[in-house]
């Protein structure tokens, strides 16, 4: 198993993943650095978060059209894992990968604490060693996290599984107070119709180690090593 | 040479914080006969073609591809000869 760490101009998440991933887990772990293409040999592909191209013009506009992300496209396509966090989420919305936008957080502040989600679907390499319903602890930091999608796609998202985990309180109740930015249906994370594409606000590589106050977000990364 | 005046906007269905945060400051101000506003982007972008239709379409084109996000954003645009 073999991970990919993207790396954009602007991009701040990186090392979090690098230690995530490579030390607290022991995998196979790369940068790799926007400008290169070749992305044979990764089993997943990491997006992190950070600010790519200092989220001029909107949130991931511009990093979507870096020369790798072509081959993200074809990663994806052929089936591979894609994991966006954050920023990386926000990239995979303008890449068209997965549905929707995220749309600044409707108290317009930046938002940097702690939040509890709830997985909803853990048919996915993402989430298969975690039951469903159960509830993570997973810290956000971000400006733009706000999930929006029309009705038909938010519908189509709701029918067919695809809302991958939920803001909720430590209980597991996806209330208006625990939805952290205004997301629509207090969503975190989404998957695409294959279920090899995952878009999330929350950072799991931030929930690693008990000295940061959670090692939920393992529970992801785990579910991808264990899936190959 | 054009110049193209470039506006991108919210779509109607989307939730504009920043719009109803400027327009609470300006009924503090007194402007209490502000029924909406709308916060938005312009730009001003200055294109060597000579003829005016290929001007046009190729700044539909920027905004398609990059300028606005369909999912969220409505775009318009002002095109005028000017000179070199």
């Amino acid at each position: 198993m073999k991970f990919g760490i993207i790396v954009f101009p602007g991009t701040w998440s990186d090392m979090d993943c690098h230690h995530a991933l490579g030390i607290v887990l022991g995998q196979r772990v790369d940068y790799i650095w926007h400008k290169d293409t070749d992305l044979s040999g990764y089993d997943c592909v990491i997006l992190p978060g950070g600010f790519s191209y200092g989220d001029y013009l909107r949130a991931g506009a511009i990093a979507r059209f870096s020369p790798v992300m072509a081959s993200v496209q074809r990663f994806a396509q052929e089936g591979k894992l894609v994991l966006g966090i954050c920023n990386g989420f926000q990239i995979l919305c303008e890449a068209g990968l997965l549905p929707g936008a995220l749309l600044p957080n409707n108290h317009l502040q930046y938002r940097c604490q702690w939040t509890y989600l709830r997985v909803e679907n853990n048919a996915l390499p993402f989430t298969s060693g975690v039951e469903k319903g159960r509830v993570l602890k997973i810290p956000i930091s971000h400006y733009d996290g706000n999930y929006y999608a029309d009705e038909a796609t938010l519908a189509e998202l709701e029918a067919e599984g695809r809302v991958v985990f939920r803001y909720c309180t430590p209980e597991g109740e996806a209330t208006e107070e625990a939805n952290p930015n205004g997301a629509l249906h207090n969503i975190a994370g989404i998957v695409n119709k294959g279920g090899n594409v995952l878009g999330m606000m929350p950072h799991p590589e931030r929930a690693c180690e008990e000295l940061l106050g959670s090692t939920d977000g393992n529970l992801l990364f785990l579910s991808i090593i264990n899936s190959m | 040479m054009y110049l193209a005046k470039v506006y991108v906007t919210p779509r109607p269905t989307v939730n504009d914080p920043q719009g109803l945060t400027i327009k609470g400051g300006l009924e503090m101000l007194g402007f209490e006969n502000v029924k909406s506003v709308r916060f938005g982007k312009y730009l001003e972008i200055r294109i060597d073609h000579r003829d005016r239709a290929q001007a046009e379409q190729q700044v539909r084109e920027m905004c398609r591809q990059l300028l606005a996000n369909p999912v969220i954003e409505d775009f318009r645009f002002d095109l005028e000869e000017i000179e070199p």
